[in-house]
C-alpha cells in the first residue's frame, strides 16, 4: 500500500517536472498569452492612454498657461496657482462652501445611514419593503428633476414653510437666503443616506450572532454592545463609507447648479468647487486657470483620502486582530 | 449560564411585541418623510398653478392633466426629442460598458501578462481618480476631433473602458467562477477568446446586468457631460430639457415643470422595480455608490 503510493507520487514529481518547462512555453491557464491578453486589453489601453492618463497630464501643463480653446497656449508658469491663492476671493468662497458641504453632509448621512441599517437589522418583517424605500432617493438624487424638486420644496412658498406655518412659524426663503442656501444641498445631500446604508446593512449581517450573545452573558447592555461590539466590527465598513463619501461629495455639482440656476448663487453663496471651475472653463473660457483648480481638487481629495488611509490604523479593526 | 441567557431571550419575545410596534412605527414614519418630497411632486404635477403652493394635500382637489401637455411642448423642442436623445447615449453606454469592461475584466482575472500588476494598480487609480482631472483636456481632444455637439464624447468613453468600477466589479465576480471550467475548457482545445465567449460571459451575467442597470442610470442622470458637450437644442438629453424648461418659463408655470421633473424620473423607477434585487446586492457586495 505505501510502496504503491510513493510510486504514485514519484510518479506525479517526474511527470510533472518533465512536463513543466513545457507548460511554461505553452499549454496550460497558467501559461502567459501577452498577445491575446493585450487584445483583451486593448479598449482599456487605448481609453488610459488618449482619455485618463494623456489628459491629466495635459492638464497638468495647461495649468502653467493661460489657454481659451482658439488660439495655442501661452506660458505663465506658477502664475494661475499664485492667482488662484492670492487674488481671487471666489475661489476662496468656492473652497469655504465645498469645505462645508463635505463636513457638513458626509458625517450625517453616514449618521442616518448606520443609525437606520441598525434599526433595520433586527430580523423584521418587511426588511425589504423598507430597505428599497429608503434606499430609492439615492437612486434619483442625482438627477435634475430631484433638484428641481427640492427648489420647490424649500421654496419660500414651498411645503417647508407650509407645515412651519403650521406651528406659527415664518419660514424663511430658503434657496435664496444666504444663510440657509448651502444647508438645503446639505440636505439634500443627507436624503440620500441610502446607499451607504445598504452596504452597512451588508456589514451588520457579517457580525456573528455569538459575539451578541457573549457580551450579554458578560451583562452589557444595548449601549455597551453598540460601542463594544457593533462599531468596533463595522469599522471597515464605516471607512470605505467614509473615503466613498468624501470622494463623491467633493464633485457634487447637477444640484448646485440647478438649484442655484447654474450661478452658484445668492451671492456665491452655493459656490461648489466643481461650479466655478466649470464657469471658468465652459463660460470664461479661462481654460489654463481651470485646470489648475482641477489639479488643486485633485491633490485634495488625494490628500483626504491619503489621511483617512493613514488615519485608519488608529481606529479601524481588521477581523483578524480580534 | 445557558439556562439564564434562553430565559433573557424569552423574556425578549414577550416584551417584543412592544418594541416592535414602536420600532415598525418608526420605519413607517421615517419611510413616509423620506419619499414625502417624490409623492408631492407627484401630485403637484397634476395641480393647478394656484394650488400647488396653497393645497398641501397630496390629493389634489382639482386635477389638471393640461400641466404634461403644456410641459412636453414647453420648451423650444418637445420632451420626445429629449427623451429619444437621453436613451440612445444612455443605451449605448450600457452596451460599450458591458463589452468594454468584461473584455477587460477577463483579461485581468484569469490570463497571465507582462505589467500585470503594475497596469492593474493604474486601474484601481483610474476609479479614484475625479471626473475634472481629465475634463478640459477631454474636451480640448473632442473639439478637435470635431465630435463637440455629437453622442460621440458621450458614448466613445464607454467602448474605451474609462468607468473602471465596473472593470474592478467584474473581476471580483470572475475570481469567484472556478478555474476548474476554463481549465476543461482548454483540455477541449478552447482559448481564452472561446473560454471568454462561452464560458466566462454567460456566467458573469450577474455581474453583466449590475453593470448595465447602473451605466443606464448614471447615464441617464449625468448633467455635466451633456452639459458641456451638447450644444444645439436637437441634441439636448433629458436633464438639459429640463433645465431649458426651468429657464425659459417664469414662476407662473410650475405645473408644466414638475410634471416634467416626475415624467423624466419614470424610467429610473421602473428600472429600480424591475432590478431592485440586482441594484441592493450590488451595492452591499461592492460598495457601488447609488
Amino acid at each position: 500500500m505505501s510502496t504503491t503510493v510513493s510510486e504514485a507520487t514519484s510518479l506525479e514529481a517526474t511527470a510533472s517536472s518533465e512536463a513543466r518547462p513545457r507548460r511554461r512555453k505553452a499549454v496550460g491557464i497558467n501559461a502567459r498569452h501577452n498577445g491575446v491578453a493585450f487584445l483583451f486589453l486593448s479598449p482599456w489601453l487605448i481609453g488610459l492612454m488618449f482619455l485618463t492618463l494623456g489628459p491629466i497630464l495635459a492638464s497638468f501643463y495647461l495649468s502653467l498657461t493661460s489657454y481659451d480653446m482658439f488660439t495655442p497656449p501661452q506660458w505663465l508658469g506658477l502664475d494661475n496657482y499664485v492667482k488662484m491663492f492670492t487674488e481671487d476671493g471666489r475661489y476662496y468662497q468656492s473652497l469655504r462652501v465645498t469645505f462645508t458641504y463635505v463636513f457638513l453632509s458626509v458625517p450625517l448621512k453616514l449618521a442616518f445611514a448606520l443609525g437606520i441599517a441598525m434599526l433595520l437589522n433586527r430580523g423584521l418583517k418587511g426588511l425589504g419593503f423598507y430597505r428599497s424605500v429608503y434606499y430609492l432617493p439615492s437612486l434619483l438624487g442625482g438627477s435634475v428633476a430631484v433638484a428641481i424638486m427640492w427648489r420647490q420644496v424649500f421654496a419660500y412658498d414651498g411645503i417647508i414653510n407650509q407645515v412651519l406655518l403650521k406651528f406659527g412659524i415664518d419660514g424663511p426663503s430658503w434657496i435664496t437666503s444666504t444663510d440657509y442656501a448651502l444647508y438645503t444641498l446639505v440636505a439634500l445631500a443627507v436624503w440620500q443616506f441610502g446607499s451607504p446604508m445598504v452596504i452597512f446593512l451588508a456589514g451588520l449581517k457579517q457580525i456573528p450572532q455569538d459575539i451578541y450573545d457573549a457580551a450579554e452573558v458578560d451583562g452589557a447592555g444595548p449601549v455597551r454592545k453598540f460601542f463594544s461590539v457593533t462599531l468596533p466590527l463595522l469599522t471597515p465598513i464605516i471607512f470605505f463609507n467614509f473615503v466613498m463619501q468624501i470622494i463623491g461629495a467633493f464633485q457634487a455639482f447637477t444640484p448646485a447648479y440647478i438649484i442655484s440656476g447654474g450661478k452658484g448663487g445668492p451671492a456665491d453663496a452655493t459656490l461648489f468647487y466643481t461650479l466655478y471651475l466649470y464657469e471658468q472653463a465652459f463660460t470664461n473660457f479661462q481654460m489654463g486657470y481651470a485646470s489648475a483648480m482641477a489639479w488643486v481638487l485633485v491633490a485634495i481629495i488625494g490628500l483626504a483620502t491619503v489621511i483617512s488611509f493613514k488615519s485608519a490604523r488608529y481606529w479601524v479593526h481588521y477581523g483578524d486582530e480580534r | 449560564m445557558t439556562i439564564a441567557v434562553a430565559d433573557a431571550r424569552d423574556k425578549k419575545k414577550r416584551a417584543f411585541n412592544w418594541r416592535s410596534v414602536a420600532v415598525h412605527g418608526c420605519l413607517i414614519f421615517g419611510a413616509l418623510l423620506m419619499i414625502y418630497p417624490l409623492l408631492w411632486l407627484a401630485s403637484s404635477s397634476l395641480k393647478p398653478a394656484n394650488l400647488i403652493f396653497s393645497d398641501l394635500s397630496l390629493w389634489p382637489s382639482k386635477i389638471r392633466l393640461q400641466n404634461y401637455v403644456d410641459g412636453w411642448r414647453g420648451a423650444a423642442l418637445p420632451f420626445s426629442t429629449f427623451f429619444m436623445n437621453s436613451f440612445i447615449v444612455s443605451g449605448l453606454a450600457v452596451v460599450g460598458n458591458v463589452l468594454a469592461c468584461s473584455m477587460v475584466a477577463y483579461a485581468f482575472a484569469r490570463l497571465n501578462f507582462i505589467f500585470k500588476k503594475t497596469l492593474f494598480a493604474v486601474m484601481m487609480l483610474t476609479i479614484m481618480l475625479p471626473l475634472h482631472a481629465t475634463l478640459i483636456p477631454q474636451y480640448a481632444l473632442f473639439h478637435k476631433l470635431g465630435w463637440v455637439n455629437t453622442f460621440l464624447p458621450l458614448t466613445v468613453p464607454k467602448f474605451l473602458a474609462v468607468d473602471a468600477f465596473f472593470i474592478f466589479l467584474m473581476i471580483q465576480f470572475i475570481r469567484g467562477i472556478p478555474r476548474e471550467l476554463d481549465e476543461a475548457a482548454t483540455i477541449d482545445g478552447a482559448g481564452p477568446i472561446r473560454i471568454y465567449w462561452s464560458i466566462i460571459l454567460p456566467l458573469l451575467t450577474p455581474a453583466l446586468v449590475t453593470t448595465a442597470v447602473f451605466s443606464f442610470i448614471w447615464t441617464y442622470e449625468d448633467f455635466l457631460s451633456p452639459l458641456v458637450y451638447l450644444t444645439s437644442m436637437d441634441r439636448y438629453t433629458v436633464p438639459q430639457g429640463l433645465s431649458l424648461l426651468m429657464s425659459s418659463k417664469g414662476a407662473s408655470s410650475w405645473g408644466p415643470l414638475l410634471a416634467m421633473s416626475l415624467l423624466s424620473l419614470v424610467p429610473l423607477f421602473v428600472v429600480f422595480f424591475i432590478f431592485q434585487r440586482r441594484l441592493i446586492e450590488g451595492i452591499a457586495t461592492s460598495g457601488l455608490k447609488g
